[in-house]
């Protein structure tokens, strides 16, 4: 049968130490396994960041050891406490000069939604002003936290990420969140 | 350790009877705003208070009984003689100014320009009187009673970075 045997002839031969995958999975697959992390640690929050560094806990199991504090060595921000509304230019300041692809943690309540500290000079969650991809809540998270939303950002950029960065424009097309659009109106 | 019955006699002295109070141990002394500069003057180079340790400022706006807006509070001490004074102002809108002390004590440079930046006192004389906390393009006074805890959007006011532009 001639078609049969076509389908012989074209087999192909994989070596045994050869593995077959997308140039999209193998480049997020580098990425997720080599995050620097940007330490924006304002508070509390920021000893947990270092605790989760250090030894015990051992942020270096995961790729994500290398704290760079120069935003242009970095891919992953974590932000770490509260950010009062003089820091927030900074704080974009600082993202805009991180290279692409890069990836946001708000770590904390306050990084979140401003925690406990709903005043005029504390923004109410960097999400209103940056994007974030993960959020970690907790007063401050116990390192074991931190850890695991460094695994679910690695599974992330694993399952969308693509070499182009493509996940990014649809991120970004994306409507905003409701509760970011209706910013609450304060009377004196 | 309370102000020494000396300081209060020269207080008293060069300035009339001025209204002084104790509690627990601490004196306070009340002076008007045109011969604050005297008696600041006075306490630290007559009297050796050589420490201006705080200059803070109280909004008295709908507490009871008060009289007046703004209390501005100095506290001095001796590093000598151990004594401790706590001179006190009152300010009323408009007239919010009062002269530097800056040239008694350096200290007073940052103290005042924080005292600017939450109550709006101005320091006539002050080298350097800019905003020390809040933002330079910051327009409301923080700590006055008047002001919302939550501000006015000012905390809101900020460009959205999305990902197609970073």
């Amino acid at each position: 049968m001639a078609l049969g045997q076509s389908s012989q002839e074209r087999k192909l031969e994989v070596p045994e130490n050869v593995v077959v995958t997308k140039l999209d999975e193998l480049a997020s697959w580098c990425r997720k396994n080599s995050l620097w992390p940007m330490p924006f640690a304002t508070a509390c929050c920021g000893i947990e960041l270092m605790a989760t560094g250090a030894s015990k806990h051992d942020l270096a199991r995961f790729g994500a050891e290398v704290f760079r504090f120069s935003p242009r060595q970095c891919d992953l921000m974590i932000v770490a406490g509260r950010v009062a509304m003089k820091m927030l230019p900074v704080l974009q300041r600082i993202w805009q000069q991180m290279h692409e692809p890069k990836w946001c943690i708000s770590m904390g309540a306050c990084a979140s939604t401003g925690g406990v500290f709903d005043t005029y000079a504390v923004v109410q969650g960097i999400d209103r002003f940056i994007p974030v991809d993960m959020y970690v809540p907790g007063c401050p998270p116990r390192p074991e936290q931190l850890i695991q939303s460094i695994i679910d950002l690695q599974d992330k950029i694993q399952r969308e990420g693509t070499i182009q960065g493509a996940e990014f424009d649809l991120a970004s097309r994306q409507k905003p969140k409701r509760a970011l659009v209706e910013l609450p109106v304060y009377h004196t | 350790m309370p102000a020494a019955t000396e300081t209060l006699d020269a207080l008293k002295a060069k300035f009339g009877e001025l209204p002084v109070s104790e509690f627990r141990g601490q004196t306070r002394v009340v002076v008007t705003k045109d011969n604050l500069a005297d008696v600041m003057r006075l306490l630290r180079e007559v009297r050796g208070f050589d420490l201006l340790v705080d200059v803070t400022c109280v909004d008295y706006l709908n507490y009871r009984d008060a009289r007046n807006r703004f209390g501005l509070v100095y506290l001095l001490a001796s590093t000598d003689s151990n004594e401790r004074i706590t001179v006190r102002v009152f300010l009323n809108e408009p007239d919010l100014a009062v002269p530097t002390m800056c040239d008694l004590w350096h200290g007073a440079d940052w103290l005042e320009r924080e005292a600017f930046d939450m109550f709006g006192i101005r320091f006539d004389g002050h080298p350097d009187l800019r905003r020390i906390l809040m933002p330079e393009e910051f327009s409301a006074f923080p700590l006055r009673k008047d002001y919302p805890m939550q501000g006015r959007g000012e905390r809101h006011n900020f460009p959205v970075i999305t990902r197609s532009e970073a």
